[in-house]
């Protein structure tokens, strides 16, 4: 069974349909690529799944049990955690008190054990040594990184990485990527939705392109890229 | 511990005065000021903690004083008791105007509670038993003892809710409430993708605090003898409350009492010595010179100072 099921969503602001008729499963333990050009959708279809933007049409299951009305802190706590595109941390928090807020309000752990959890989430993310700094202090690459650290730190069993890499360099992006891959291996379904086409090549199992709020090409990323559709899109040739 | 040992003395100190200084004005005065670091307080743990601003402070503090008032005329109900009701009353009116209103954000939920205050003022002119427009006039009781009279004991009733107020928002503050408004006042969708229910947390914090605003004003028809919607629901209860706290700082519970025990201390100082008309413009006066000193309010400015030496 899939762990998470997306039935024909659809989702508008005003007159603008975001996204049409969009149906994905996703298996457990999978790598799942999102990719496609500015505007068709990705992130509004992640804001749905996540909950931070509710969906008008089509349903949302995830492991069997339907969350399409329920708050994105309940699907938090479900196991769904996110990673936001522009970084948004708790910028009057130390790095370390930002992910002690998922730790305390989804995982229930007091003070001390979250501390614990916290700095073994930094060091796997080599933000160790920043775990006392104001998260204010941060360079764009810690905060990509903290925004990660922040959704693992909710133990997810789904995690979903919104241009988690965008404006890293390429050794920060091997960095990135094996920690997503050693995520994956510990169990943890992710959904990548990327810019950078290697990234996300070289990680996903499947990947899935939309173009103007519609999945245009379904396939495995071999595939993908010699999709007419696909380069259409990209390059509007 | 510290803390209570502190609040210990200082209701002790407060008790002392009240049975030895003689000078009724001096309780007048301190009332007030006492009065204001409660509003402050209970102010902050929504603007501050949760970063709403909340101009609807005479209307919880209002809906407070008129819930005192109503109930001692119909039943002679004793003072805490007054206060209780009112606690619970406003606390409603915060739970109420926060379904409504805080799915807005920024300016639009400050505008929001304007409208709130407007509507209250409105209800209790409109409303005859409580005496309409033209006010109620109240008899005080006689004081308990050992107090001499009405005032003073009014006086260390403020002072114990003054210890009241600061020790719920501390609490607050401390616990892991206080750490997922922060969470939201820095990025509501950050935070419910961190699992924190943010409107219930938004609801607790926006009744909690009207419910204090709502205590604080419960006195109030006791302390002048006298309610009417005018002077009950004036926008000067907003602005002090919101000064009180930015002046001090909002990110730390002593801000609110540093805050209003300044702003509150020196306007009653220039209402005695210039004019009545001159201590409104000192609110506006020490806002734009601390906003543009020391944004973070005296907390802020004290751990800057504190880091650089």
């Amino acid at each position: 069974m899939a762990l998470l099921e997306i039935r024909n969503l659809s989702k508008s602001f005003g007159g603008f349909a975001a996204l049409t008729d969009v149906s994905i499963d996703i298996a457990q333990g999978e790598r799942f690529g999102l990719i496609g050009p500015n505007g068709s959708g990705k992130t509004t279809l992640i804001n749905c799944v996540s909950g931070t933007l509710q969906n008008e049409r089509g349903s949302i299951l995830f492991d069997g049990a339907e969350v399409t009305r329920k708050a994105a802190y309940q699907r938090t706590r479900g196991g769904i955690a996110r990673s936001f595109q522009i970084p948004r941390p708790f910028f009057s928090m130390s790095v370390l008190e930002n992910l002690m807020v998922p730790l305390g309000y989804v995982v229930h752990l007091n003070n001390r054990n979250s501390e614990t959890e916290a700095m073994g989430i930094l060091e796997r993310m080599g933000l160790a040594d920043k775990a006392r700094a104001q998260s204010s202090t941060l360079s764009q690459v810690e905060l990509r990184k903290l925004e990660l650290a922040r959704a693992m730190a909710a133990r997810p069993r789904l995690l979903i990485s919104d241009e988690a890499m965008a404006g890293l360099s390429g050794s920060e992006v091997d960095e990135v990527l094996k920690i997503l891959f050693d995520l994956n291996a510990s169990g943890i379904t992710v959904i990548m939705i990327e810019h950078i086409m290697q990234a996300v090549m070289r990680f996903s199992q499947r990947v899935v392109c939309l173009d103007a709020g519609r999945i245009i090409c379904e396939a495995t990323p071999a595939e993908i890229v010699k999709n007419p559709e696909v380069q259409k899109a990209y390059l509007g040739a | 511990m510290r803390f209570w040992i502190g609040s210990a003395v200082f209701v002790a100190l407060a008790s002392a005065v009240a049975v030895f200084v003689r000078n009724e004005y001096v309780f007048f005065a301190t009332y007030t000021v006492l009065m204001f670091i409660v509003l402050a307080t209970a102010w902050n743990i929504l603007g501050g903690y949760a970063g709403y601003v909340n101009f609807g402070t005479p209307a919880f503090f209002g809906l407070g004083a008129y819930t005192g008032a109503v109930l001692y005329k119909a039943f002679a109900l004793p003072l805490g008791l007054q206060i209780a009701a009112a606690f619970v009353m406003s606390g409603l009116l915060g739970l109420f105007a926060g379904v409504l209103t805080l799915r807005l954000r920024g300016i639009f939920f400050a505008i929001a509670t304007i409208a709130l205050v407007v509507i209250m003022e409105t209800l209790f002119i409109n409303w005859r038993y409580a005496g309409g427009a033209t006010g109620l006039q109240l008899l005080r009781p006689a004081p308990i003892w050992p107090f001499q009279s009405y005032i003073t004991m009014l006086f260390v009733v403020m002072a114990l809710m003054v210890v009241g107020s600061v020790a719920i928002a501390r609490y607050i503050e401390r616990s892991w409430i206080g750490r997922g408004l922060r969470a939201l006042r820095d990025s509501e969708e950050a935070a419910e993708c961190s699992g924190v229910p943010t409107l219930k947390l938004k609801l607790f914090a926006c009744a909690v605090s009207g419910g204090l605003m709502g205590a604080a004003g419960a006195p109030m028809p006791m302390y002048l003898s006298f309610i009417e919607p005018a002077s009950t629901f004036n926008l000067n209860y907003a602005v002090g409350a919101l000064a009180g706290a930015m002046i001090g700082g909002t990110s730390h519970w002593i801000g609110p009492v540093l805050g209003a025990l300044l702003l509150s201390s020196v306007q009653q100082i220039v209402t005695v010595t210039i004019s009545n008309e001159i201590n409104v413009l000192v609110v506006g006066v020490l806002l734009v010179v601390f906003i543009a000193a020391a944004p973070d309010g005296i907390i802020g400015f004290l751990r800057k100072w504190l880091s650089s030496k």
